[in-house]
């Protein structure tokens, strides 16, 4: 083989073999596991006329800024959700400006599928079935925990009832610098991101029950304690955040009202507003069948199988 | 100065935060499922030395520092500044102790140097790794006494003070390691 030398052009692969045909086969697993269940595979644009309004989700924009890359097929699965599709899945790519790092790659492969007549509770549980049936072997059995114990067992604060004031106090005092100006959700985030999620328990944990302000596209309801929470939930694998799942939002007002909550924000951030989906809100007017859906990132299961540090070791070329 | 966005913070990269110019070190890119993201930085504060941690929001820009690194002649010490010289304009820099710091221990005349610069003006210099000096002071050499583990101080030209073999004697010149201050080998004269 000749020698590649040290200033020679980088061409090859940032995956090895092993990780590519592991990927071919869990890609495999994942249609089989579908297959079985009835779920229909769905292939569906990623170029797009509209995409989220999620202000802390950027999309890279192509010809002439008329079409957007999806940051996740999620419109599209809720139109053919409400033309009468029944329990569909999508396996593709999904693409999401600027996120880069050792468990992010700006462009992705997504597993997202959707359960007609299903809660996020029942949804859940296959969400743990189909990680198992892939190979994985956690060494604990899979766990559910509320994002208020979690909370509450990691860092004494109640993230529901807890004053702002608190929050930007503890947010402050993580992140080593100012936090005052900024949003109960921002410095929730902040606080899950770095002092919960490293010390959640290993093996597959679900974290359900969000505060209401991380609602994103989830519908409310009311937690045994009388609370309004967002029925969203996040699955984490050994502490690496895997999937993100909604008992779904269906009131079209409601989700024209959060569309114009994240164009204000947008704006408040310098970011361009983002136009409605007019499509998705009229196909919520025809009306949504009650359903629990969620999206997976296929790289980061990947590289949990695969036992890899970065995520460039599971793509053949990472962008 | 050009600002910098979190998504542009590579290791290297110069910038300045809380009015001091800094290094960035290493730049992890934190996001959760759905919401913000953060940037956790790590990076040299180039005046103290200092290490900070700091957390950005995604999309917060830095101004970028006006710091360069330069190959200068060391010329000489007036006693209380050290004066450099770039090679191709013959420009001089004048740098103070804080500036100069521990490397004045290994600065020989006509040695060339790394000299940071920081709006034209020297905020560290650093040695060559490995430098020639002259011992001026030691205990007699012992003869014979090479292949021994024994060792015993030595004072080079510069003032710096280290442990050299014992069968070295004044005069003669040593390799330094400027990094740990270790002695490497004897260089020829």
């Amino acid at each position: 083989m000749p020698n590649d030398g040290d200033t020679a052009i980088q061409w090859r692969p940032s995956s090895p073999n092993d990780a590519l045909i592991k990927r071919a086969r869990l890609l495999a697993q994942v249609r089989e596991f579908f297959a079985l269940r009835c779920v229909l595979e769905v292939d569906l644009p990623v170029l797009g006329e509209r995409t989220v309004s999620d202000p802390h989700l950027d999309s890279l924009c192509t010809e002439g800024s008329l079409h957007y890359l999806q940051t996740s097929p999620e419109y599209f699965m809720k139109r053919l959700l409400a033309s009468g599709s029944g329990p569909i899945y999508a396996l593709a790519k999904a693409f999401r400006a600027g996120d880069r790092g050792r468990i992010h790659n700006p462009e992705f492969t997504l597993l997202e599928w959707y359960r007609p007549g299903w809660d996020e509770r029942e949804l859940m549980a296959e969400v743990a079935e189909l990680i198992l049936s892939v190979g994985c072997t956690p060494s604990v059995a899979a766990q559910r925990v509320t994002y208020r114990d979690i909370f509450m067992a990691t860092v004494n604060l109640d993230p529901h009832r807890v004053s702002l004031v608190k929050l930007v106090e503890l947010a402050s005092n993580i992140a080593q610098r100012d936090m005052s100006g900024e949003s109960r959700a921002s410095c929730l985030d902040l606080i899950f991101s770095f002092e919960i999620e490293a010390r959640l328990p290993p093996g597959i944990v679900f974290v359900h029950d969000y505060p209401e302000c991380l609602c994103a596209l989830a519908k409310l309801g009311v937690d045994e304690k009388g609370v309004t929470v967002a029925r969203r939930f996040e699955v984490f694998l050994d502490r690496i955040e895997l999937a993100n799942g909604y008992f779904e939002l269906l009131d079209a007002d409601e989700q024209r009202r959060r569309f114009s909550e994240d164009n204000r924000q947008r704006k408040a951030m310098g970011k361009a507003e983002i136009a409605a989906d007019e499509k998705l809100l009229a196909a919520l007017d025809a009306g949504l069948p009650s359903c629990a859906g969620v999206a997976l990132g296929i790289d980061r299961l990947l590289m949990h199988l695969v036992g890899a540090q970065h995520i460039e070791e599971v793509i053949a070329f990472s962008n | 100065m050009a600002n910098y966005s979190t998504n542009e913070f590579r290791s290297g990269l110069k910038v300045m935060l809380d009015g001091d110019p800094c290094s960035i070190i290493e730049n992890e890119f934190v996001k959760p499922g759905k919401g913000q993201a953060f940037s956790r930085v790590r990076l040299k504060n180039l005046k103290t030395g200092r290490v900070w941690d700091r957390t950005f929001k995604s999309g917060e820009s830095l101004e970028g520092a006006d710091v360069s690194e330069q190959n200068m002649q060391y010329l000489y010490n007036d006693g209380e500044y050290w004066h450099f010289m770039e090679p191709e304009t013959f420009e001089q820099h004048q740098a103070d102790k804080t500036s100069v710091g521990d490397t004045a221990l290994w600065l020989r005349e006509q040695d060339t140097c790394i000299v940071t610069l920081y709006n034209g003006s020297p905020l560290a210099v650093a040695a060559a790794n490995h430098v020639d000096l002259e011992i001026t002071q030691t205990d007699p050499g012992l003869k014979g006494d090479t292949a021994q583990g024994g060792t015993k101080p030595a004072t080079l030209s510069t003032g710096a003070v280290i442990k050299v073999p014992l069968f070295l004697n004044e005069g003669e010149i040593v390799s330094v390691d400027t990094r740990t201050g270790e002695y490497l080998n004897r260089a020829k004269k």
